[in-house]
């Protein structure tokens, strides 16, 4: 967090000033591992025995916080008589497919709750091949609202049993053979950690890419909420689990997503196979109970902004525009389109996926097989270059003169040469006001999709296809010389409105009958009253810390998520020292914005037949979902099972020592020539290595490597080893290393440093190799480097496609690596070696 | 102060004098340095364009040029304060190395060439109407599903959201469903 999000880290450092204590959880040791009270190197792709092994001290010591627990998690609930664990099968969860390589999730299901036809049921095979469990970014899956249940805790089906039972060999032995974390540190922070949270404490977690950029991402961060919601840190202050993301709005990039599975707010977008029209789709796509039930009003009013007065009820709002996927077509899945050539033409808006995207090589073949390439962006990105000067010239795997892609660079505009709002980490939308215009050909992105929009529209004909498009409301202000469409207007109608044009205030206010219209459910607020919410800036000074008169968060400027949970059943504050939104006799209040209906008294109890939030009781917190309750145990919406588990990485040098199976059984490879795989327990690739990030670059290098200032502080692609593992290669300090995987080799200097420890893991040593991957070929830079990210292969979790880039294995040599063809040799003789 | 040369040299002062860095260490030169944001003709409030903390930004502009850019001390993220890489975006905006002019490859080609703005649109908005036609795929598989997989997208996540939006929404009409974003990867 120091090196990635220095700025973010003050408040670490202020709280250990105040007397929190900080562990630091990385196989990399950096700035932050530098300034905490304990820094504990982990294996890569490890975290879940560690995780699951604090779970386990929780739950066989009785340490839960059992009143939150059990008012305010699913820890009671029945779960169906079919439902087999991976302690039965040696790994494996019932219902699993070897053949396909998926489960049918029915038997994962609530007892009582009678799932679909297996492959339609969220988490099953058509849901998960379109990454659908993507769609849980602002909502839970379906299931019943008021399943069968336990109090007592002592069923052998309740979630609570399944749990203890999942968790019970996730030891601190275990601990030390795959994490090689010994057991005296891992009982530190395990005893931190409980003593910690409760009524009167909370203790947060904080993850970034290295949690999540794996075959089993996804159930990382859910290993992360269990123990959250055993140790009631969720809804409350002090609490959570923080995503710390990389990019200045990728929030906002997934709030309203520029993904090929969302619609804006989360929705998902129709499948051809699992839904008809909207009833059906609507049927399909989660439950009626919880603030989700109000679905219809959520998705109607997001038709009626994309096509106004041509959606009518008549025609289901016009549902039917709406392109329906068939399955996987991710960034990886369109690279290999491109190879093959069913994509011709590719839109890279500020993205650089020929050094950021893992397997740097397939990117390039892909690149170099296009018709017409568009690169919007600051700077000539290798992505722009690649037909002139990427590795694959130089080995004679592609020639210049043979490559048939048309490219057209485009300028962009920089941030502070438009308006416009970032999402940060926390929800909370910023507007930037512009300080100028952009130089020369310089446009926003804004400028470039709204008036190219323009043009295609001029160019369409009467033909039906076409209809979707011309009938698109896309007519928005133009302000100044440059004909800029007004950003407000966009935000404007992102924001909704009602039938009288009436900007609205709340999501609350949204209908399910075309009435109203909005671009993005969640955003809903941000123009309340006519006002730019995002531009408000109250000074730090002249309010609380909460600071909700600073910028806007969504939902409903609600800094908290789930904060009914601060308080207990009964609504009083846990603690005097915790205190934040509780019921003060007649309504919720606090310092941030309440979630639950201001006047919904604790002591509510829904009606025979409720739906939506009226369907959620005065104790149920988590309020998007079908239960109101933390999820535990995930009874449906995932595609690689309800509990999370140990898998090594799909390339990993160590055995499974917890069962059997070896890898995520779901996860997603792509097995084809140009995405070869390193053989899991390969002696030709001892080491793991990891990836990384430094504080003075940012990503690919496009905003970093052509500053002087900059590259002047990192100016050279590295490797950073132990002096173990440097003396056993004979790798010396600032002196180059090569490093091998079955897809390329690269070279980086060699940076030996005691901050990398040789991992002991149950009598072997396990050595990592760390790389920051900021460099690249491109003379755009002032500095350039090899591309560490094409050592990785693509490997996806199964969940959301995220690539495995922060857990592999290599070989390392000293010296340089072979140009020309030689190159290729090398990496031959690794594949077949 | 009076005396000869030497005494008016401030490392002599400095030396004398209790806090060798305050009157002692004035001279000439520094007296008339000004801060470089003093004659700032407007100053915009910005947001840091790299990580997701989303520090305060203070862009401050004089004859048409960006001449700093400083922490917002009103934030309540940041309080004014920025990284290495914040501290550095005013380079970010006008550093010589960036590529302010269209360039354009054509098919097979050894270098860039020049293009106009006005030019490249068409070219673009064209490319894009023709693909479109010639991937259109109305059924998959017996369902209908009017799409193209013929033409792809993939953005930044330093997009603004209302450039994500219109992104999105235009796609989407056009049928383009192979739209990505770095928040996948």
């Amino acid at each position: 967090m120091a090196e990635c999000h220095p700025v973010g880290y003050q408040w670490v450092m202020e709280a250990r000033a105040r007397g929190a204590k900080v562990f630091h959880i990385d196989p990399r040791f950096s700035r932050t591992s530098a300034t905490v009270d304990r820094y504990l190197a982990i294996r890569a792709g490890t975290d879940i025995v560690l995780l699951g092994a604090l779970i386990n001290y929780v739950l066989s010591n009785g340490l839960d916080f059992r009143e939150y627990v059990l008012a305010y998690t699913n820890a009671a609930t029945l779960v169906n008589k079919d439902f087999r664990d991976t302690e039965d099968l040696d790994g494996l969860f019932s219902g699993y497919d070897e053949e396909t390589g998926r489960y049918d999730p029915s038997s994962w299901a609530y007892e009582g709750d009678v799932p679909e036809e297996e492959e339609q049921t969220e988490g099953g095979r058509r849901h998960a091949e379109a990454a659908g469990s993507d769609s849980y970014g602002a909502r839970g899956a379906g299931a019943s609202a008021t399943p069968p249940a336990d109090p007592t805790l002592t069923d052998p089906r309740c979630v609570y049993q399944i749990l203890k039972r999942h968790y019970s060999r996730y030891t601190p032995e275990m601990v030390e053979e795959l994490c090689g974390i010994p057991p005296e540190r891992f009982h530190e922070l395990a005893e931190a950690i409980t003593a910690n949270s409760g009524r009167e404490r909370t203790t947060a977690w904080v993850y970034s890419v290295g949690w999540t950029q794996h075959s089993v991402g996804v159930q990382y961060i859910r290993a992360a909420a269990i123990l959250q919601l055993l140790l009631g840190n969720m809804g409350r202050p002090g609490g959570g689990i923080m995503a710390l993301r990389g990019h200045a709005s990728i929030q906002g990039s997934t709030d309203i997503p520029t993904l090929f599975n969302l619609l804006p707010g989360y929705i998902a977008m129709p499948h051809a196979h699992r839904h008809d029209g909207l009833d059906h789709y609507l049927e399909r796509e989660g439950a009626d109970t919880g603030w989700w039930g109000n679905r219809r009003a959520y998705v109607v009013s997001l038709l009626k902004a994309w096509w106004g007065d041509a959606a009518t009820e008549a025609n289901d709002y016009c549902f039917d525009y709406l392109p329906r996927l068939t399955g996987d077509h991710g960034h990886y899945a369109t690279v290999m389109g491109q190879i093959d050539g069913t994509v011709k033409g590719y839109f890279v808006v500020g993205e650089n996926p020929a050094v950021g995207s893992a397997n740097g090589k397939a990117q390039r073949l892909g690149l170099a097989n296009l018709d017409w390439l568009v690169v919007r962006d600051l700077m000539l990105v290798e992505t722009a270059t690649f037909w002139k000067d990427a590795p694959e010239i130089e080995t004679g795997e592609l020639r210049t003169e043979e490559i048939g892609t048309e490219v057209f660079f485009m300028p962009a505009a920089s941030h502070v040469e438009k308006e416009g709002t970032f999402t940060n980490t926390q929800r909370l939308l910023q507007w930037r006001e512009k300080a100028l215009d952009p130089p020369d050909d310089c446009r926003s992105d804004l400028w470039f999709f709204y008036h190219l929009g323009k043009r295609i529209r001029q160019r369409l004909g009467d033909d039906e296809i076409d209809r979707p498009v011309k009938e698109l409301t896309w007519d928005y202000p133009e302000i100044g010389e440059q004909r800029d469409p007004d950003a407000e207007a966009v935000l404007r109608e992102i924001n909704g409105r009602a039938a009288d044009g009436r900007l609205l205030a709340s999501l609350r206010e949204l209908k399910p009958d075309g009435s109203t219209s909005c671009g993005c459910w969640i955003y809903c607020g941000v123009y309340a009253d006519g006002v730019n919410m995002a531009a408000r800036r109250t000074p730090h000074t002249e309010q609380g810390p909460v600071a909700l008169e600073w910028g806007w968060a969504w939902p409903a400027n609600r800094r908290i998520l789930y904060n009914r949970a601060s308080a207990d059943p009964q609504g009083r504050p846990w603690s005097e020292r915790k205190k934040y939104v509780y019921w003060d006799g007649t309504k919720w209040t606090g310092p941030d914005v309440p979630d639950f209906e201001e006047d919904k008294a604790p002591d509510y109890v829904p009606p025979e037949g409720a739906k939506a939030q009226d369907a959620l009781g005065g104790t149920d917190p988590f309020i998007m979902q079908s239960d109101g309750r933390g999820w535990l145990y995930v009874p449906s919406g995932l595609s690689d099972g309800p509990l999370p588990t140990h898998y090594e990485p799909h390339e990993s040098p160590v055995r499974n020592a917890l069962y059997a199976q070896q890898a995520n059984p779901a996860r997603r490879t792509i097995d084809r020539p140009e995405n070869p795989y390193n053989p899991a327990l390969s002696p030709r690739f001892p080491y793991v290595y990891t990836t990384s990030r430094l504080t003075e670059h940012h990503t690919t290098g496009a905003m970093s490597r052509p500053l002087p200032y900059l590259a002047e502080l990192q100016p050279e692609a590295f490797c950073e080893v132990s002096p173990d593992m440097a003396e056993e290669l004979g790798l010396e300090n600032g002196d180059w290393a090569t490093i091998v995987t079955a897809r390329t080799a690269i070279e980086l200097r060699v940076l030996v440093t005691g901050r990398v420890r040789p991992l002991r893991l149950n009598g072997r040593t396990v050595h990592q190799v760390i790389m920051p991957y900021h460099w690249g070929y491109s003379s755009g830079g002032v500095i350039t480097g090899d591309v560490v990210n094409d050592l990785p292969s693509i490997v996806l979790d199964p969940n959301v496609y995220i690539q495995e880039s922060k857990a592999g294995t290599c070989d390392v040599l000293p010296g340089r690596r072979p140009r020309g063809t030689a190159l290729l040799d090398l990496v031959e003789r690794y594949r077949h070696g | 102060m009076g005396g000869g040369w030497l005494s008016r040299w401030p490392v002599i002062r400095q030396l004398k004098g209790e806090d060798g860095r305050g009157q002692a260490a004035r001279s000439a030169r520094t007296d008339a340095l000004r801060p470089r944001v003093e004659g700032a003709e407007t100053v915009a409030r910005s947001v840091c364009p790299y990580c997701a903390v989303g520090c305060g930004q203070l862009v401050y502009v004089k004859d048409g040029k960006v001449t700093q850019i400083e922490g917002d001390p009103d934030s309540p993220i940041s309080r004014g304060r920025l990284c290495p890489k914040g501290s550095a975006s005013k380079q970010l905006v006008t550093h010589p190395g960036r590529q302010t002019k269209i360039l354009y490859r054509r098919p097979y080609g050894t270098e860039w060439e020049p293009l106009d703005l006005e030019t490249a649109m068409d070219m673009i908005a064209d490319r894009v109407v023709r693909t479109r036609r010639e991937t259109w795929q109305q059924t998959h598989e017996g369902q209908e599903v009017r799409r193209t997989l013929g033409i792809a997208g993939l953005g930044g996540a330093t997009l603004d959201n209302e450039e994500n939006y219109l992104m999105k929404k235009l796609y989407t009409a056009l049928g383009a469903i192979q739209v990505e974003n770095q928040a996948r990867i």
